[in-house]
């Protein structure tokens, strides 16, 4: 191709070579950019994505990786109704029942405090600020902290509770305290962030559709739920599937929560997620192929929400 | 234009409630620290104590040395070189890749970038047991780069700066240069890189603060190892027998410490960048 360039260029043959070079940097060069994306994500992604669908039929063993053996559905069909089928129905009510305990009033408290950020405030940035470290701390650090705060011995929250009358409660032992305490961490976590998120899309609210309420006598709580809240509806639902993988995802909080039962879950799986579950399969069974499976019933999970989500967009789009 | 209920000054209840969501935002950190600097009796006496107590320096000393093997300093030093790793890849390539999604000419442009969007859906936790077996494979168990590699890009980056790139790259100035005699390197080097640079601020802080907080694939990828990385060493503390909790406390403390000073630092422009981001997301 170009390769034939035995005499002196002239300034012809220059022009030439010039004219090509750009042809070539000008075609190639798109593909170049943007090939260090697909090369990663097709050895770190798409790859591992794949293959761990076809672990999820064999038998393997975490310590002797190359043996893989072939069970078909076997490990599928164990999850769903043969032994471990009872942690697998428990972990997926758990990460349903934690991730609506987590999820709701997490956006519920971010729209109404992106809302009040939203008037005419003195030391906004620090409020803000304030609002995003939890954001900043990493999942170890905060559960650690909560996990001491709900210790059942001498912990803060229940000398706090305790202060209005309540009596001790195990936060860890029970099936709706301890999901309340990863609940807890979950939101601290993240309604800043959710609140900043909301804050943004409402300064994108033109002021007039607040003036025309306001005319027509509007109040304030009837101006938030009338304007405010229909302009959001795109970021809500944006937010909503966000919050919604992160929750079918949730593994870091149940499983620090629980210091030395973390792996399962709590002693009685009582907080054991689709996550926990996952990894107690694989890396403390050592049983990658059904490990694998967990891993796939949750994508199956997570595309079946995609789906129940493009419907619920396209109605909400031909309702406006 | 008179911005959405900015013509309301915010009343004395706004400013309760706020003030009463940032303290609850920032009182577990100060938990942290007051619980760090107490011992192993009276950090769970009742009432439990308020304010900051005299065995910071003894606490912190001790996880320094011991904590996860090696002590917190290696660790520190492992989280510090994954997360820039990281963030230098993410960035680079995203600005790349973005610049030519936003800005270039090519066929299968559309495609791509559908796949892309696509990949921003798929969860990590699918991958990470597939991933062991190729990084004990490939040897690299246990080493750093089995944390680097696969988060080397980001298709969240790659949208992000492709966004930006859309609106803040005029077209006209690409093509002053391409006539001037540029070629793609120069373009990127005198023009790309110059208008992106507040973006790719933003996506490297973002980028910064989950590589360094991400937990599931490092405690899969490091367990057990000699010289973890802070998340992982953390692990060990929360989930091991001791149950000093100011110890602990103190451990967690180191851990968000580089963090939280980063966040102070450049806060506002990370509230920008999520606000920028979701917007148009």
């Amino acid at each position: 191709m170009t390769r034939a360039l035995p005499t002196p260029p002239t300034p012809e043959r220059r022009q030439l070579w010039r004219s090509r070079l750009y042809r070539w940097d000008s075609k190639g060069t798109p593909y170049a950019f943007v090939a260090p994306f697909f090369v990663v994500f097709a050895a770190f992604g798409l790859f591992p994505l794949l293959y761990t669908g076809w672990l999820s039929l064999h038998q393997v063993s975490l310590y002797h990786v190359n043996q893989a053996r072939w069970v078909g559905l076997g490990n599928y069909r164990d999850l769903f109704t043969g032994a471990p089928s009872r942690f697998f129905w428990n972990a997926l009510r758990n990460t349903v029942t934690l991730g609506a305990l987590s999820t709701v009033p997490q956006l519920a408290m971010a729209i109404g405090l992106a809302h009040l950020l939203n008037y005419r405030l003195r030391a906004r940035g620090f409020l803000r600020t304030a609002l995003l470290a939890p954001y900043a701390t990493s999942v170890a650090a905060a559960t650690l902290a909560f996990a001491l705060i709900f210790s059942p011995e001498g912990g803060m929250a229940n000398w706090f509770i305790h202060l209005f009358g309540f009596g001790r409660v195990d936060w860890e032992a029970g099936r709706w305290s301890s999901q309340f305490a990863i609940a807890t961490i979950v939101t601290w976590r993240w309604t800043g962030y959710n609140a900043l998120i909301y804050l943004a899309a409402m300064q994108a609210v033109p002021g007039e559709l607040y003036e025309a309420a306001a005319i027509d006598g509007a109040s304030r709580l009837r101006q938030f739920w009338h304007v405010t809240v229909p302009a959001l509806r795109p970021t809500i639902l944006f937010t909503v599937v966000i919050s919604t993988i992160g929750a079918t995802q949730l593994f870091g909080e149940p499983f620090l929560f629980g210091g030395q039962s973390g792996h399962q879950g709590g002693a009685d799986n009582q907080y054991e997620t689709l996550g926990v579950l996952m990894y107690d399969q694989g890396f403390h069974n050592s049983m990658l192929g059904r490990a694998s499976a967990v891993a796939w019933t949750m994508f199956a999970l997570l595309l079946l929400l995609g789906l129940v989500n493009a419907l619920i967009a396209r109605r909400l789009r031909r309702s406006q | 234009m008179a911005r959405a209920g900015r013509t309301h000054h915010a009343g004395p209840v706004t400013y309760a409630v706020l003030v009463l969501a940032a303290l609850a935002s920032l009182f577990p950190l100060y938990w942290t620290l007051v619980a760090a600097s107490t011992d192993a009796h009276r950090v769970v006496s009742s009432p439990p104590p308020l304010v900051p107590g005299a065995n910071l320096f003894k606490n912190l000393s001790y996880v320094w040395h011991h904590a996860g093997g090696r002590g917190m300093g290696p660790a520190l030093l492992n989280s510090t070189l994954v997360a820039s790793s990281v963030t230098l890849g993410t960035v680079v390539f995203s600005v790349l890749a973005g610049f030519a999604f936003a800005k270039l000419r090519f066929a299968g442009r559309g495609v791509l970038m559908g796949l892309v969007v696509a990949t921003l859906a798929v969860p990590a936790q699918l991958s990470v047991v597939p991933l062991f077996i190729l990084m004990r494979q490939l040897g690299w168990g246990n080493h750093l780069q089995a944390l680097i590699m696969p988060t080397l890009v980001t298709a969240f980056g790659v949208f992000f700066m492709r966004q930006y790139l859309v609106q803040a790259l005029p077209t006209e100035l690409l093509e002053a240069a391409r006539t001037d005699g540029a070629n793609s390197l120069r373009v990127v080097w005198h023009v790309v890189l110059p208008i992106a640079r507040p973006a790719m601020a933003v996506l490297g802080m973002l980028t910064f603060v989950q590589s360094w907080n991400d937990f599931l694939w490092p405690i899969i990828a490091m367990n057990g190892a000699t010289n973890p990385t802070v998340q992982v060493a953390l692990a060990g503390l929360g989930t091991g027998w001791s149950t000093d909790w100011s110890v602990i406390m103190a451990g967690a403390l180191i851990g968000t410490l580089p963090l939280l000073l980063v966040f102070v630092l450049f806060g506002r422009q990370i509230v920008g960048g999520i606000t920028q981001g979701a917007v148009k997301g």
